[in-house]
């Protein structure tokens, strides 16, 4: 048994032959591959494994360590869930791109360097995106651009960063940067948050999420800003920054979250909200706090995955994903409405469900750590999160107006994915100490005591009565809301009108005065030109030539074509070399 | 069984019932705060029983009230079309 196989490694070659495969034969092997990336994290043994020197550079394609064996069991477990979830999907495009981006993600939390991280960094961007242009439709692809723009930006701002990073400190090993942060710091934060979807660098997620596939938004949602949060853990545990940041940004989706009326982009504000307590836990930076933002990272996939393969499952049946425009389905889709509910309770930190036993750590976290406004901040999100996720959306979603659509159950596969979610999020609610062993720290903290569960329970059904007293003033509303892709999308568009009417006339301008102005100079400029061309500079070209004519007439006179000439030539020619060679050389 | 717990949360026949539960269990939830001990607490509120349902409810008027604001009057929420 070798003590690691790289997870990556199964999932990108692993793509390889699924368009040659067909049928049962194709659905039986895309769940051995999870299954065996499962296996491979759970036996690795941490250590260094693959250094290489490239263009001078330490190369270090994975470091295990507990940090990232937590993330890399997740990712895997959530590999598995996606993979059912999307095994009805008859072409293959989409597999391969869900492999490759669970690949890609894999190798960023195994990365043990900046460049092999950059590289699977930017991966993960391009295969995610096919899941948003596997949609389809015009309003798909072009947020598919917008998506694949934004994280180029991204990648080259990162990018930017390491190569500093590297000039300044000589090394480009992924690991903590303490101390006096520099430029260099400071772009690769830049980057690591805009995949964190911290705001403002957080439209492209909410922008592009609700565009993708019904079982892409599943793998989004898992992916991209998790390993996000993995990078941040790693490289800016304690930087003041982002508890700040991060704070704000639970708030800043709970919000929007009101606002919002299509069902899937409301998750997607959810995903923002939840990841900011992730972002505080490693801002905070103590161990009990990156304690609580990877447990957290680790029950959100699950619970997240699970609300969007809830609202996949609707959109599945329905075709529709406005809440004006759903209602009534708990009479056909029971099932959906109960499993969907768990995600719920899950996200909402319900006693015995698995967001209480870890969000209610980066909160205690930020209590010890004598921040009490944080512990406010994240309490009133956690309020708003139940409200939104628990109550406005399946309220509005499966109860509300009856629409009468026309509605069943989803596939079984959809099902059973959902269900293995749904076990899980109830598991680690229960028996949390499986998790706890796995988290990087420690951990010396107890969710199940009673003020815990009055506190909390007190919190969340007093929202729900919030919420059954002003019903009326949540109704969805038909409207989009401005976030800021508002700057790229309105902005882009301003371009676009400068680059058409100032510059286009600033153009016309330029060639006008060129027209009005320097044509008549050009013009008197080659007249003149030529004049000199004619008079002074051919008259000398000419005298040349006919020096060169005359000399060359004379030459051909020597040449008789006589070979005893050339012969008496050449004696003369040898003598006259001895005669140099003996009188002037001496 | 699944399709009974449902109905009974989605059916009209049933609103009074789940009024009535829903109240005994915010009634229940408040009079447990007044119980558990509080020896751990950080802060003072934390030893105010009854704070976390204050605070729960106080939380979801304002969001509501807040983020319609914003969207109203702030400007965010605007027609479907925007942006075509």
């Amino acid at each position: 048994m070798t003590d690691f196989v790289h997870p990556t490694l199964l999932f990108v070659l692993g793509a390889l032959p699924i368009p040659f495969l067909k049928g049962p034969i194709r659905k039986a092997y895309l769940l051995l591959i999870p299954a065996l990336a499962i296996l491979a994290v759970l036996t690795m043994q941490p250590g260094n494994y693959g250094t290489a020197q490239i263009i001078g550079q330490e190369i270090l394609i994975a470091k295990v360590d507990k940090l990232s064996i937590v993330f890399a069991t997740v990712f895997t477990v959530m590999a598995q869930i996606g993979i059912v979830y999307a095994l009805h999907l008859t072409r293959p495009g989409q597999h391969v791109a869900a492999f490759i981006y669970v690949g890609s993600a894999l190798g960023v939390v195994f990365a043990g360097d900046y460049l092999t991280l950059f590289l699977f960094w930017e991966g993960m961007a391009f295969a995610s995106a096919y899941l948003i242009f596997a949609q389809r439709g015009e309003q798909a692809i072009r947020a598919g651009f917008r998506y694949i723009m934004v994280h180029i930006t991204g990648g080259v701002v990162l990018l930017g960063g390491i190569i500093l990073y590297g000039v300044a400190t000589g090394s480009v090993l992924f690991g903590p940067i303490f101390g006096e942060k520099g430029v260099a710091a400071y772009l690769i934060l830049a980057g690591f948050t805009l995949n964190a979807a911290v705001p403002p660098l957080n439209a492209w997620l909410t922008d592009a999420y609700p565009e993708a596939t019904v079982t892409g938004a599943v793998f989004m949602s898992a992916f991209t800003t998790k390993t996000a949060v993995y990078v941040l853990a790693r490289a800016f545990p304690g930087t003041e920054l982002l508890v700040w940041l991060g704070t704000a940004m639970a708030l800043y989706g709970v919000v929007y979250a009101v606002l919002e009326n299509d069902c899937r982009r409301l998750l997607a504000y959810h995903i923002v909200s939840q990841v900011g307590y992730m972002v505080a836990g490693v801002g905070i930076g103590t161990e009990m706090a990156v304690n609580g933002a990877v447990s957290h990272a680790f029950a959100h996939i699950l619970y997240k995955a699970l609300l969007f393969m809830g609202a996949g499952a609707v959109i599945h049946v329905t075709g529709r994903r406005k809440l004006t425009e759903l209602g009534g389905l708990y009479k056909t889709m029971p099932v959906t409405v109960v499993l969907y509910m768990v995600g719920a309770f899950a996200i909402s930190a319900f006693p015995f469900f698995s967001g209480f036993v870890t969000k209610s750590m980066v909160v205690a976290a930020a209590g010890q750590d004598q921040r009490a406004l944080v512990v406010l901040a994240l309490t009133m999100a956690s309020s708003g999160t139940f409200l939104h996720t628990g109550l406005k959306l399946p309220y509005y979603m499966f109860f509300g107006t009856d629409r009468r659509l026309e509605a069943r159950e989803p596939p079984r596969n959809m099902l059973v994915a959902m269900g293995m979610a749904a076990v899980m999020c109830i598991a680690i609610g229960v028996f949390p100490q499986p998790l706890y062993a796995l988290l990087p720290y420690r951990v010396d903290f107890e969710p199940y005591t009673g003020v815990h569960i009055t506190e909390s329970l007190g919190v969340l059904m007093f929202t729900a009565l919030g919420f059954v007293l002003f019903l009326k003033a949540l109704d969805p509303e038909n409207t989009i809301s401005i976030d800021t892709d508002w700057f790229y999308r309105k902005g882009a568009r301003r371009f676009m009108w400068f680059a058409e009417k100032p510059l286009a006339r600033y153009e016309k301008a330029v060639s006008d005065v060129s027209e009005t102005t320097a044509l008549p100079f050009l013009h008197g400029a080659a007249r003149v030109g030529l004049w000199i061309d004619l008079t002074g500079v051919d008259a000398v070209v000419n005298g040349v030539a006919r020096s060169v004519l005359r000399g060359g007439g004379m030459l051909r006179q020597l040449q008789t074509g006589v070979v005893t000439h050339y012969a008496l030539a050449m004696i003369v020619g040898v003598i006259a070399a001895i005669v140099v060679f003996a009188v002037a050389w001496r | 069984m699944i399709k009974h717990i449902v109905d009974f949360f989605g059916d009209r026949k049933y609103v009074n019932q789940r009024h009535r539960l829903f109240y005994l269990v915010l009634v229940l939830i408040v009079a447990a705060d007044f119980l558990v001990s509080r020896n751990h607490a950080h802060y003072l509120w934390e030893r105010l029983p009854g704070w976390s349902a204050f605070y729960g409810f106080g939380s979801c008027v304002l969001l509501i009230f807040v983020s319609k604001f914003l969207g109203h009057q702030g400007g965010l929420m605007r027609r479907e079309d925007y942006y075509d």
